[in-house]
């Protein structure tokens, strides 16, 4: 009988001098590019998420604008801090610093452990490497086994509660319909369109994730048995393939989101649309 | 800079800047070489090695991006040599070839890869399970085609090695060799995880033998594959989930514990063994540092895996009891 740790025994056989070339690399072309634009684009994304979450204010454009809108970044609104009428829950009252800090940290930890991000600031922050085929910056290396970069196996839990926040957006993005003291109170503005793209993107991004497409059905041995999450696997396969694509839109517009709202919040520029 | 390309090979030159050297030492030799229309770098290298430089050393086969050879690294870039077209490269610059830096080199262009056969060893075979009732009858395992296709991904493999080089953890740290299988035998622990046939649980295995969790799944490996295997999202990420499930994740625990799972961990799988015949296969010789299985029994070959369709006998055939009477050879 062989079991798998009679496996482990044979030792990989090391010799021989590496020839060639020793330059940390001979790539020609423009390798640096992405690496450049990555850093620049996610610097960028928390100097702002940063920024709006400590601000404490204008993420809620309410009644006396006639619209019910809040920003993402500020959604569940659930401590006492809150301005009134962008909580629809309990609240929690030893919180009293901005609600975002409270909130942010389940995307963050969604996006920090995300495989896709992982990819880009490995290469992009950490040099690790800057690209293909270029040398990495490091003397030695561990890659994820050991703390605290092992962390990033505990991802599927922030992937459970994106999902919490991806229903909560989604009915924030149907609470965008209503315009409170117009017409019939139902209508249909700019901020409505914001809030529905940003909660799609959202899903997109998490439906795309390899943890759910593991979760729904990539564990499954032997698919025949288990066809409903073979369909599940199959439907999330294609998505899976455009993960990067969806990471970086729902980033942007995320942000995008949270800045429309808080120029409509603070009166700087008008939510326009019409009500029945 | 496409004008400046149609320029150069109008003017009728390719300079090559190929590496020349052993384990010695080596440096970089330009060759100036007639441009001709619809070659590959590997034509102009036959043409260096027929006029210039008979002493060229070069590892190719088939020209066709099927024998994996000519693995080499033009400008910088891990790529097979016979599929790299010469009018894809700027060539107002000389075309620079080295050899693949993560292995010993032997001469010129050519490296020893056989680390990399000596890290296959380690890779425990296919332990199918026993054969149903029906599958006695019908001299050999049914598969549906849903259960292998993900498998059959990972046998367009050409072992071109073009992966292991490419990937950092061992391309920039030797002393990780010894920890860390490397992208081209995670996709073949893949194909064995995802095997239907397959009791054997490679889990712990990938985790804290063969350096799953050095992978910081940065793709390059997925970058070079000239088979265009998506190694990391196919291979190496549900690997990592895997692990997940077995090492990090309470639910996935317990639902296992509720739902009885019917995987079977090494140990496990050593003690409920049936009493007769093997659980896993082993080449003539058996594989170094593994045992032997006992002798006795039905003697399993597992031969490589080809397409199957639904309820179409598979590749793994039993080889009759001389003595039987079933044996349609008598």
């Amino acid at each position: 009988m062989t079991t798998l740790e009679d496996a482990t025994v044979t030792p990989v056989v090391l010799g021989g001098a590496r020839g060639g070339p020793d330059t940390p690399t001979l790539r020609t072309d423009r390798y640096w590019v992405q690496p450049v634009i990555t850093v620049v684009v996610l610097t960028s994304f928390v100097a702002y998420a940063s920024w709006a979450a400590f601000v404490n204010r204008n993420y809620y454009a309410g009644k006396d604008l006639g619209r019910d809108l809040i920003s993402p970044f500020y959604s569940p609104c659930l401590t006492a801090s809150c301005v009134p009428g962008a909580s629809h829950s309990p609240t929690i009252s030893w919180w009293t610093i901005s609600p975002a800090l409270l909130i942010l940290i389940f995307p963050l930890g969604f996006r920090m452990t995300c495989y896709y991000y992982r990819k880009a600031y490995y290469r992009s922050f950490w040099l690790a490497p800057p690209a293909c085929a270029v040398s990495d910056a490091h003397g030695s290396y561990s890659g994820e086994s050991r703390f605290p970069l092992i962390l990033q196996n505990v991802h599927r839990y922030f992937f459970y509660f994106g999902l919490i926040f991806n229903v909560i957006l989604t009915y924030d993005a149907i609470l965008a319909f209503s315009q409170p003291g117009q017409g019939s109170g139902f209508g249909i503005s700019v901020g409505t369109a914001v809030l529905c793209i940003n909660a799609t993107l959202l899903w997109l991004y998490s439906l795309s994730c390899h943890a759910c497409r593991h979760l729904c059905g990539g564990g499954v041995k032997q698919f025949s048995k288990a066809p409903i999450r073979y369909k599940m696997w199959k439907f999330l396969t294609p998505l899976n393939g455009k993960h990067m694509l969806f990471a970086w839109m729902s980033l942007v517009f995320v942000a995008f989101t949270d800045l429309y709202i808080r120029l409509v919040a603070s009166g700087t520029i008008t939510d326009y649309g019409f009500h029945f | 800079m496409a004008e400046e390309i149609i320029r150069s090979t109008q003017s009728g030159k390719v300079t090559m800047r190929l590496w020349r050297g052993d384990e010695e030492g080596g440096d970089f030799v330009e060759y100036v070489m007639p441009a001709q229309e619809g070659e590959v770098v590997l034509d102009v290298i036959h043409r260096v090695q027929a006029t210039a430089a008979p002493d060229l050393a070069c590892r190719w086969n088939c020209k066709a991006g099927k024998c994996g050879s000519c693995s080499a690294e033009i400008n910088g870039r891990p790529s097979l040599m016979c599929m790299t077209r010469m009018d894809t490269l700027d060539t107002t610059v000389p075309v620079t070839v080295a050899p693949m830096r993560s292995f010993p080199i032997l001469r010129d262009l050519v490296t020893d890869v056989s680390y990399n056969y000596e890290v296959a060893k380690r890779i425990p075979p296919l332990a199918p399970r026993e054969k149903t009732a029906d599958e006695v009858e019908a001299g050999g395992y049914r598969m549906a085609q849903i259960d292998v296709e993900r498998s059959q991904e990972f046998r367009k493999c050409i072992e071109c090695f073009l992966c292991q080089n490419v990937c950092h953890v061992t391309r920039d740290h030797e002393e990780n060799k010894t920890a860390y299988a490397g992208p081209r035998y995670f996709i073949r622990s893949a194909e064995l995880e995802m095997h239907p046939l397959d009791t054997n649980d490679r889990r712990q295995l990938l985790q804290e033998e063969q350096g799953l969790s050095m992978c910081n799944i940065t793709k390059c490996c997925t970058e070079v594959c000239p088979e265009h295997i998506k190694i990391t999202d196919n291979a190496i990420i549900p690997l990592k989930e895997r692990v997940v499930d077995a090492k990090y994740d309470p639910v996935a625990w317990l639902g296992r514990k509720i739902r009885n799972r019917t995987k079977k961990t090494a140990s496990e799988a050593a003690a409920l063994a049936p009493a007769q015949g093997p659980a896993a296969v082993m080449p003539p010789g058996g594989v170094h540092g593994i045992p032997q299985p006992h002798s006795g029994g039905t003697t399993v070959v597992v031969e490589e895996l080809v397409d199957v369709d639904v309820n179409v006998l598979s590749d793994v055939t039993e080889t009759p009891d001389p003595t039987s009477p079933n044996n349609p050879n008598l």
